[in-house]
């Protein structure tokens, strides 16, 4: 790797942070709109949660007394790291990922439990019963929905090599740039497409889950333990989480986007160069607002907050069974039609 | 081998998100599971009823509205029932018709401003946005009718202060019509809505006996399937031309099991309930004067002269409200004053519902007896010189009232 290419990769990175830091944001803020307006209220301004974060950010920074400050305070890095690094993996449209491999979908899926896990040592650490409480229930939705979600990505992933066997796509079937040259829905029949689409379907209710938001919030959950994980958290420390959560909203979404609705604008609307580039790029964003919307604002304002035993049913029969049934219908499509 | 516990301590307040107002609840849990629990309350003592000595019957009514800020009519209605017993004073009939409506109207509210909590409490904002909007309705017709959104100040010794004009009743028909309507929208979000159906079956039960055995009143009793309301046993006021009966969870769903889901239904119905009672007050609202007498010197004079005892129970939105007055000749003040208010009877059924409840489900199972904790503190002993606050126990207070017999005795 020459050095031009290397301060390139470290540019993109720069980039993408800061991207990150304010699309997420953004998007909070559009997701809080909506979500009162569903409710008939008027909502926050849209720039409410910037403020939130200069407030967060000015506020003094409190470490309980009997907690253990190195993991408390690093918590909060990593999971906000962990999540952008995610988006480095992740090709936004025309713009190919600034960071790849063979094994990317893999890897995403570590990197996908390191916030929840970094939230758990931060739960742990903070030496309260409440906090303590919320780890475990963290925890046990993790056990959850990591089942679904990894049969969701071999299906996907299966299915990339079958089709198309020994080509560069089979040979990079873990890789994202893969899934966004070859859309999986090209090839598959009718019964693979009802088997993805039932795929699909349990990977929107594992996104809930992995953001802790309604009806999956209860490792936070205020009205019961006053915040969970959370509640020792203040100051720059509750910030960072506040940021890794608006960046896990979007990687988490953008995720869906680039493996289910891998399509572009630009050739349809037959532009080239750079134009096509920005384009592509803005209606990556686009999609991803959607699913947002769908799947986390919609669901977190229609249903009440689960128990976290019901959560777990929820995860290890419905939804299980939905992702294997998608993975055994995409199977069934591929050699029998 | 010695015995290990797995269990730890988790407080639950005195100020927690999951509780409205401040009350210690210490739980040992294992797991998730509750296994014991002790409660603490004082948190909230006003010194209500001792400032209620202090001062003269009519000037009590607008303390007794502030003991609750929800049913806030209930406790003047009580008092002012208790204070006519004891007087001897005859309330006119039209009277009688406008308390039963107001006490409904706020009823009605009150169930309302419950199901928000609940629905605030299973996580579920939406429902309890909603359902606080539609409870602007009916606070706004009992701001026409008596000027005041909270404490309505409707309340007089020996009648009302305000009359309820042609207006009034048309603006209460419309509202109540509207709350028809809205009423099968609550029933279908709260009955028919499988994600509050899995918050709140056969979650936080109080059976049958246990219910009669911790002697709960109100919708915590009904949804046990104990048929018992004030409105129904004793009958005062308009109720008695009403036949109002007890509304139990066996004659809506055809099933009592006792858990917050029914406590849900029962207090739902509840609000039909009252919309039908106040149709039917309305129609037969009888003409005539609204208060005994107008005049304030003059009853301030009646009730100095008066003399006796005076007890009163009424159903407020919670369950049985009690009140004990006592009038001495000569005497302008209330010699004495004891308030029981509901929540006071039901808060030893927390034991029973919490036993075995998960840490989900705590405030839920709190809040599934509408708490009114401020209106419930009695007593704080304090020492100042020390700067502590101690609790009485059984021992404590048995001891205190029998000196206080043999002192009265001798």
């Amino acid at each position: 790797m020459t050095i031009e290419v290397l301060a390139g990769k470290l540019l993109a990175v720069v980039g993408i942070t800061v991207f990150a830091l304010v699309c997420g944001l953004f998007f909070k803020g559009i997701d809080r709109i909506v979500a009162a307006r569903m409710q008939s209220r008027i909502g926050p301004p849209l720039w409410q949660p910037y403020w939130d974060i200069q407030k967060l950010l000015l506020k003094e920074t409190v470490v309980p007394e009997n907690a253990i400050p190195w993991i408390f305070n690093g918590a909060p890095i990593l999971a906000l790291i962990s999540a952008i690094t995610i988006l480095l993996y992740i090709p936004m449209g025309g713009v190919g990922p600034v960071l790849e491999g063979r094994g990317d979908l893999i890897l995403i899926l570590y990197l996908f439990t390191l916030p929840a896990v970094a939230m758990v040592a931060g739960g742990f650490a903070s030496g309260s019963p409440y906090a303590a409480v919320g780890s475990q229930r963290e925890m046990v939705t993790m056990m959850s929905y990591e089942f679904p979600l990894a049969a969701v990505v071999i299906t996907l992933a299966w299915k990339l090599w079958a089709a198309y066997g020994a080509g560069t796509a089979g040979f990079y079937a873990f890789s994202l740039s893969a899934f966004a040259d070859y859309p999986v829905w090209g090839s598959v029949g009718i019964v693979g497409g009802i088997g993805l689409l039932l795929t699909l379907l349990a990977l929107l209710v594992v996104t809930p889950a992995e953001l802790s938001k309604v009806p999956f919030d209860a490792p936070e959950a205020e009205e019961e333990l006053a915040g969970g994980l959370l509640v020792e958290y203040s100051g720059r420390n509750l910030a960072l989480f506040y940021l890794g959560e608006a960046v896990k909203t979007l990687v988490m979404s953008a995720l869906i986007v680039a493996l289910f609705f891998p399509y572009n604008l630009a050739p349809v609307l037959g532009m080239g160069g750079t134009g096509a580039l920005v384009v592509d790029f803005v209606f990556f964003w686009v999609k991803t607002l959607v699913v947002m919307l769908v799947a986390v604002t919609y669901v977190r304002i229609a249903l009440a907050r689960l128990k976290v035993d019901q959560i777990a049913y929820l995860y290890w029969v419905p939804v299980l069974g939905l992702s294997l049934g998608g993975l055994a219908l995409v199977v069934i499509d591929h050699f029998l039609f | 081998m010695a015995e290990y516990s797995y269990s730890y301590k988790i407080p639950v307040g005195p100020v927690h998100p999951g509780l409205k107002e401040p009350i210690h609840l210490s739980f040992e849990i294992e797991g998730e599971e509750v296994v014991n629990l002790d409660i603490k309350t004082g948190w909230v003592h006003r010194g209500i009823e001792y400032l209620g000595l202090q001062r003269n019957p009519i000037q009590v009514i607008y303390l007794a509205e502030r003991i609750c800020g929800i049913c806030s009519v209930c406790h003047a209605f009580c008092f002012a029932r208790a204070v006519e017993s004891a007087a001897g004073i005859e309330v006119p009939l039209r009277a009688e018709y406008i308390r039963t409506i107001i006490a409904e109207l706020e009823r009605i509210h009150s169930h309302i401003l419950w199901a928000g909590v609940a629905a605030h409490l299973m996580g579920f904002d939406s429902l309890f946005y909603y359902t606080w909007r539609v409870r602007e309705e009916v606070m706004d017709v009992l701001e026409y009718l008596t000027g005041n959104r909270v404490n309505y100040g409707i309340l007089a010794i020996g009648g009302v202060r305000r009359d309820i004009t042609t207006d009034g009743a048309a603006k209460i028909r419309e509202n109540l019509e509207s709350y028809l309507g809205l009423f099968n929208r609550l029933v279908e979000a709260f009955v028919e809505d499988p994600s509050v159906r899995a918050r709140t079956r056969d979650i936080g039960v109080l059976t049958r006996e246990e219910a009669i055995e911790t002697c709960a009143v109100g919708p915590t009793a009904r949804a046990s399937g104990v048929a018992t309301d004030v409105r129904q046993d004793q009958p005062y006021c308009a109720y008695a031309d009403l036949e109002v009966k007890a509304i139990t969870p066996e004659a809506i769903t055809g099933e009592t099991r006792g858990d917050v889901f029914d406590k849900a239904v029962v207090r739902l119905f509840e609000i039909a309930q009252s919309i039908e009672i106040i149709e039917k007050c309305l129609e037969g609202l009888p003409e005539g004067k609204i208060s005994a007498e107008d005049k304030l010197p003059r009853l301030l004079n009646q009730l100095k002269k008066a003399s006796g005892e005076g007890i009163s129970s009424i159903e407020a939105p919670r369950g049985e409200d009690y009140h004990y007055v006592r009038l001495e000749e000569g005497e302008a003040n209330v010699t004495a004053w004891k308030v029981r208010a509901p929540t006071y009877a039901n808060i030893p059924s927390w034991f029973p519902m919490m036993k075995g409840a998960q840490i989900a489900d705590i405030p839920l199972i709190v809040a599934s007896i509408d708490p009114c904790i401020s209106c419930t503190d009695r007593v704080t002993v304090v020492d100042r010189k020390k700067g502590t606050t101690t609790v009485l126990t059984e021992e404590d207070l048995r001891r205190l009232c029998v000196e206080k017999t043999r002192r009265m005795l001798r």
